[in-house]
């Protein structure tokens, strides 16, 4: 949308502007233009001709009014502050259980479980190179393993978000885990984090373990069944952090994303499920750079496209469907592995950006993300981050801080215009899943991630410690912490014990139950996958059961 | 036998676990546009799976990209190459090692280790050598077994 400034009666303004204009000529002398990430070009200076206030209401409103542009709650971080959700995985269930507890102690009101990478490949922990388990995420291949892991865990109580792509073992692990315990599903709350099958498919981040269309049916029906038996539960995450890091722009990214959730919400709707009740569980989650006006300006436009699209695009009723609810990620792109204490200051900055721009939820990077598995004194400054921001730094005090910045509402215009023409090209491919089928998505994000090392290695995008200021390194970098391999060992070996001692025809029949389902039109796979992991059925074996109904799962590589 | 002039043949490529692409498409990229000739692959090879790879495209280095941990079984992947006859072969590893775990990667006969902030001519001209220095090696092989 483009919008012309109105032209305020402000006697002498023309003249002023003017003589500012040469004298800051006289200073600057010749100029190259100034971009952004997203390609804007930026000014020196902005005033009330850039953005003058005029349709205040139709694209600003109030917090909690649409289009919540200024936030999605009338009292936003005044009222109740984010959520403190930092990613937690390594080692053992056993090692992420003593980590998750100590961070509940210290005030957490919600956890987060990252897998291992073996778990998103798919496959179980006796069929990987040792010394790989653990090191990235935590080793949980079933119930059991999940029962560890949130041994004293009151997830009753806690919101837990699962890294759980598609076909969601971790969620069934953990509904499994309530029933042993009493707890009533109604009362399980967290989100599917890693339900955007679209965004693993096109920026590679983890795993694509089905094929497309496979994983396009499990998660409709993984939608279907917690809307019906696990109401409290977010089934659906639409991840633009996937896309960010892997090159987007962060007008790309924001495009890519509402493009992605138009595309769920259309498949929801084309089953026949009720539009209000679905979107509602809609949640967002993306990665925060360092450019912060131009993120602040993505999350407002994000918000207000998204508002406007849910209400007239999708026909949904209820406001709470237009709220446009996320959780961020400060992005580990921009951390270095030069100089990491310098990390903090970037993420301090990157997190300022998030909480400006009204995030519900948030995760500090700690320094040395760019090398490793945070440690556990890294982490606690990552948090303390968090808190010295809010209690500090008193950012929480004012909604929408940043909102009537002539320069953040032309920026957030000039967002909005960018993003609304990525959507109007992948609406021209097809909507988001033709797009990524077919490879123009990965195309875009590409040639994004290419510029933008192009500009990292003429120097023109400087980096501290990368490419201007280094030192010769730097006794700061904490070594890596790596999983105890004897205690791993141990888990393997108690694993393949597990399977030789379970009731192998019950788990025959559960996966042939499975099979049967992936083969019907209409029964529902997650409920199978619930059913089958309740018998002892590990992840590996749902994962390759699913593929070998579904079909396998490769990315698509684009020159 | 190869020509010397011909274009170096480099294999790109990611094994283990994890999938983060962005940094093997760029250098598979700079590669590529230096005029060589890239064999690029989806993350997640097998060491079998590359070596066999390696072996048919006739390279003469290979890129390894690591982002996650997955540097950690590249002393496999090295053993597996000589193994199958394959020590002019030269590999190098891309992306994130930490400092206390390189020397392992090197003992184990990786060429070079480029970390975050390399750049790209320091890249191809590094690749550039390593494939000259390939090839002779490959001759010295070559009458060796013949002599």
């Amino acid at each position: 949308m483009t919008r012309t400034a109105i032209q305020l009666p402000l006697p002498g303004f023309e003249q002023a502007q003017g003589e500012w204009r040469s004298q800051y000529s006289r200073q600057i002398g010749d100029e190259k233009p100034v971009r952004n990430r997203s390609g804007i070009e930026v000014q020196p200076l902005y005033s009330p001709r850039d953005w003058s206030g005029e349709r205040y209401l139709e694209d600003l409103g109030f917090p909690g009014q649409f289009p919540f542009t200024r936030g999605i709650y009338p009292s936003m971080h005044r009222g109740r502050t984010w959520t403190q959700r930092q990613l937690i995985g390594l080692g053992t269930p056993e090692d992420y259980n003593k980590r998750v507890r100590r961070i509940i102690d210290a005030g957490a009101t919600a956890i987060s479980l990252l897998p291992c990478c073996s778990g998103f490949r798919g496959i179980d922990c006796d069929e990987v190179e040792p010394v790989l388990l653990g090191t990235c995420g935590t080793v949980i291949n079933t119930t059991d393993h999940m029962d560890s892991a949130l041994d004293a865990v009151p997830i009753g109580e806690i919101s837990t978000a699962m890294n759980d792509p598609s076909p969601f073992t971790l969620l069934a692990f953990t509904l499994g885990v309530a029933r042993r315990r009493g707890i009533d599903w109604r009362s399980v709350t967290g989100t599917s984090n890693q339900s955007d099958y679209i965004s693993h498919f096109i920026a590679n981040h983890q795993f694509y373990r089905l094929s497309l269309p496979g994983s396009r049916r499990v998660l409709l029906d993984h939608i279907e069944f917690c809307r019906r038996h696990v109401p409290n539960w977010n089934p659906v995450s639409v991840v633009g952090q996937h896309m960010q890091q892997a090159g987007a722009t962060p007008a790309e990214t924001m495009g890519f994303t509402l493009s992605t959730a138009i595309q769920y919400a259309d498949d929801c709707i084309a089953r026949g499920m009720d539009v209000d009740d679905v979107l509602r569980r809609f949640t967002f989650f993306f990665d925060i750079s360092i450019s912060l006006f131009e993120e602040v300006a993505k999350f407002r436009a994000g918000r207000r496209i998204w508002a406007r699209i849910a209400r007239d695009r999708l026909g949904a009723k209820d406001p709470a469907c237009w709220r446009f609810k996320f959780h961020g990620q400060t992005s580990g792109v921009d951390l270095t592995q030069q100089q990491p204490l310098n990390n903090v200051a970037r993420v301090s900055i990157q997190a300022i950006a998030g909480i400006l721009s009204g995030l519900q939820s948030l995760h500090t990077d700690a320094y040395d993300e760019a090398i490793a598995c945070p440690s556990e004194e890294t982490a606690r400054i990552a948090v303390a981050t968090q808190n010295i921001l809010r209690d500090e730094a008193r950012l929480c005090d004012v909604i929408d801080p940043l909102g009537g910045s002539y320069y953040v509402e032309r920026l957030t215009d000039q967002m909005e215009a960018e993003i609304e023409s990525v959507i109007a090209r992948i609406d021209a491919a097809g909507g988001m899943y033709k797009a990524a089928e077919a490879g123009l998505v990965q195309t875009m994000i590409g040639e994004s991630a290419l510029a933008f090392q192009e500009q990292v290695d003429s120097g023109e995008c400087k980096i501290i410690g990368v490419n201007c200021y280094q030192i010769d390194e730097d006794p700061t970098v904490p070594p890596a912490e790596r999983p105890n391999a004897d205690a791993m060992n141990r888990h393997v070996e108690r694993f393949k014990a597990f399977k030789r001692e379970r009731s192998q025809e019950q788990v025959a029949r559960a996966l042939d139950t499975l099979a049967r389902a992936a083969n019907s039109k209409d029964e529902n796979i997650f409920e199978k996958v619930v059913d089958a992991t309740e018998v002892g059925v590990t992840h590996g074996e749902v994962v390759s059961c699913l593929r070998r109904e579904l079909g396998f799962g490769h990315p698509l590589i684009v020159a | 036998m190869m020509m010397a002039d011909a274009p170096i043949r480099v294999l790109v490529t990611k094994i283990g676990l994890d999938g983060h692409d962005r940094g093997s498409r760029i250098v598979a990229a700079y590669l590529r546009d230096a005029g060589m000739e890239v064999i690029y692959t989806p993350p997640w090879q097998t060491i079998a799976g590359v070596v066999k790879l390696a072996m048919e495209e006739d390279v003469e280095v290979i890129g390894v990209s690591s982002l996650a941990t997955d540097h950690l079984i590249i002393p496999k992947l090295m053993e597996a190459l000589r193994d199958a006859g394959l020590r002019h072969v030269h590999v190098i590893v891309g992306g994130i090692v930490p400092d206390e775990e390189k020397a392992a990667l090197l003992a184990a006969g990786v060429s070079r280790i480029f970390g975050p902030g390399s750049g790209r001519d320091e890249i191809v001209e590094s690749v550039a050598m390593l494939g000259q220095q390939s090839r002779s090696e490959r001759v010295d092989e070559f009458s060796e077994t013949t002599l």
